[in-house]
């Protein structure tokens, strides 16, 4: 973006191009002056203003309960401790949620992207039969709002088995998910070159062949950006797991550390502390997969 | 829908046979049933007593439904029109301000950090604010420090200050989703053009208003649409904030509809406004996809 493309213009702009190469050091007004320098700081200012409850939250996580009496919650820890954070992990069961936030997201990204891989092969390659009406089905599953089908979900859970149960809570969240992913990989497929298909299956490809050897691999890019949303989309859930895990041994991270909220609400350090052990994890996914996450939003917005 | 000149290739449809059946038992029948318990009055034991559209009358002299719906209007303004506003201003600023003059590398901290909010858990966001707009949090601590005690307040304790406080946080959470499309939209703009508006010594601003907005019209458009419909469902800020408190300040449709499946155990009613509120969505998803496929040709 700051790149000075030059002038490679089709021949339409011309006029602009010529004008571009006279005046391009001087009047593209690339130069740095003051006032762009103040216009860098006023923005990195609101962004770090924008960032500051991590920062507060941060600072009151390693704070004792007498520290931040005497301090505040704006003043620098008086001695940096982990005990309460640890305390917290303790109380919360953290190592517990932990493990069954990643095995349901994965569940979750498993399920989600192998329905929406076998759908839009059937939509986006084998283009069939009323294809239009089945994508404008999953298009209105995708929207549907979860306060719509969270009753008979749990009434049917609960007839069923499956209530309080990850099992049927990872096949819920990840056929919802499908229904995005089906929509997002049958316009990807929609313009898949059709002659490799068309080869593959003159050497003699059966339709199962085709999917695996040429379909997946060369649709890959979108499939993990699909990944990386659904982990992230199936780890911040809130309304099913909180009507279908109830119990410590099912719950999920935001789900424990959302009761918190009501235990410790004159707990100000272990507060904070419950609210950085939900941030850490995410944080560190998003430095991971910052280039993915980023990716994926666009290609499931704007096609 | 009989276009193709090929032969028709045969037996795929087998493979949407999976997702279609699971999707249909998991998520159309469901619907069908909460459209059918909100013609009943059910307390989610035995029976349901079918009542017809009494569910629906009595929404409508509800004052606690309308003022979730109020509410809700306020929460799409939270959630859609500030953080599209901001996040275009701000989107023009990095891409054809700072990332010209000082690099993509300011371009691209700065993003992520606005991104930042986006990928914590709602709950998690309601936790942290919640506690910073505490009675003892971290908002009055700043006002004690510089000396202004007077305007400390309760924050979300106060039926009157409570849903600008909630419209504050989705503010927050919401800014970074627009403002990262608007960013990659912004890369289908031929550099030349804003090169050449400003040979022509237009101002930054008249670069804004008739070459960015105009190019990021679809953009906007896909924001705005999944941002109002994402409104119309906001659940856990509400749950884990306010509570829809004090009184029913913040009260939203979703957790309204919550509150009588769980806690009042007044499934049918709650089946009527969640019905309500599936309904709507689903005419604002049509009525936006329809347009938007007619413009697109």
């Amino acid at each position: 973006m700051t790149t000075h493309t030059t002038s490679t213009a089709p021949p339409g702009h011309r006029r602009k191009a010529v004008k571009a190469e006279a005046g391009k050091a001087k009047a593209t007004g690339n130069r740095r002056s003051p006032g762009s320098y103040a216009v860098l700081a006023a923005v990195a200012v609101f962004v770090l203003a924008f960032l500051a409850p991590f920062i507060v939250i941060l600072l009151n996580s390693f704070k004792t309960s007498a520290d931040f009496r005497t301090n505040g919650s704006l003043s620098l820890p008086a001695q940096w401790n982990w005990s309460i954070i640890a305390e917290v992990w303790d109380r919360v069961g953290f190592t517990q949620k932990l493990f069954n936030s990643i095995q349901i997201s994965l569940g979750v990204v498993l399920i989600a992207v192998l329905l929406a891989l076998f759908n839009a092969y059937a939509i986006g390659i084998g283009r069939i039969r009323w294809r239009t009406p089945f994508l404008i089905f999953f298009l209105g599953v995708n929207v549907l709002p979860q306060e719509g089908l969270v009753y008979p979900i749990y009434y049917l859970f609960k007839e069923m088995g499956l209530y309080d149960g990850k099992l049927g809570y990872t096949i819920l969240v990840g056929i919802t998910y499908s229904a995005f992913g089906t929509y997002l990989l049958s316009s990807v497929f929609a313009s898949f070159p059709r002659e490799l298909i068309e080869a593959a299956s003159m050497d003699g490809a059966g339709r199962w062949t085709i999917l695996w050897r040429i379909v997946l691999p060369m649709s890959w890019p979108t499939l993990s950006v699909m990944c990386v949303f659904f982990f992230v989309w199936s780890w911040n859930e809130f309304l099913y797991p909180l009507v279908l895990l109830i119990s410590n041994d099912n719950q999920t991270v935001p789900l424990g550390l959302s009761v918190m909220q009501g235990q410790y609400t004159s707990d100000p350090t272990s507060m904070s502390a419950a609210a950085l052990l939900g941030i850490v994890p995410m944080v560190v996914f998003f430095l991971i997969f910052q280039r993915s996450l980023t990716r994926g939003m666009t290609a499931g917005a704007v096609k | 829908m009989k276009t193709t000149r090929h032969p028709r290739p045969t037996g795929y449809a087998v493979f949407l046979a999976p997702g279609l059946l699971l999707s249909l038992l998991f998520l159309v029948v469901p619907l069908v049933m909460t459209f059918y318990y909100s013609l009943t009055q059910w307390q989610g034991v035995g029976e349901p007593t079918w009542i017809g559209f009494d569910n629906y009358t009595r929404l409508f002299s509800d004052a606690d439904f309308w003022a979730s719906f109020r509410n809700i209007a306020f929460v799409i303004v939270g959630i859609a029109v500030v953080p599209t506003l901001l996040g275009l201003f701000l989107a023009a600023l990095l891409f054809d301000y700072i990332g010209k003059k000082h690099g993509d590398g300011f371009v691209s901290l700065f993003r992520s950090g606005l991104y930042l909010p986006q990928v914590i858990p709602v709950a998690v966001t309601g936790l942290m604010w919640g506690w910073i707009l505490a009675p003892e949090g971290a908002v009055n601590s700043v006002l004690e420090k510089i000396g202004l005690n007077s305007l400390a307040q309760n924050w979300l304790g106060d039926p009157d200050l409570a849903l600008w406080m909630v419209l504050a946080v989705l503010v927050w959470m919401q800014l970074g989703y627009p403002l990262v499309l608007f960013l990659s939209g912004l890369q289908r703009i031929d550099p030349e053009l804003y090169e050449a508006a400003s040979l022509d010594g237009a101002t930054w601003w008249q670069r804004f208003t008739r070459i960015t907005v105009p190019i990021l019209r679809p953009e906007v458009y896909v924001v705005l649409v999944t941002t109002t419909i994402a409104g119309l469902k906001v659940f856990a800020q509400i749950f884990v904030l306010t509570g829809g408190g004090p009184g029913n300040s913040t009260l939203v449709p979703a957790y309204f509809a919550y509150q009588n499946f769980f806690e009042r155990a007044d499934v049918g009613y709650g089946s009527a406004i969640s019905s309500t509120i599936t309904l709507l969505v689903l005419i604002i998803a049509g009525t936006m996809l329809t347009r938007q496929a007619r413009e697109d040709g």
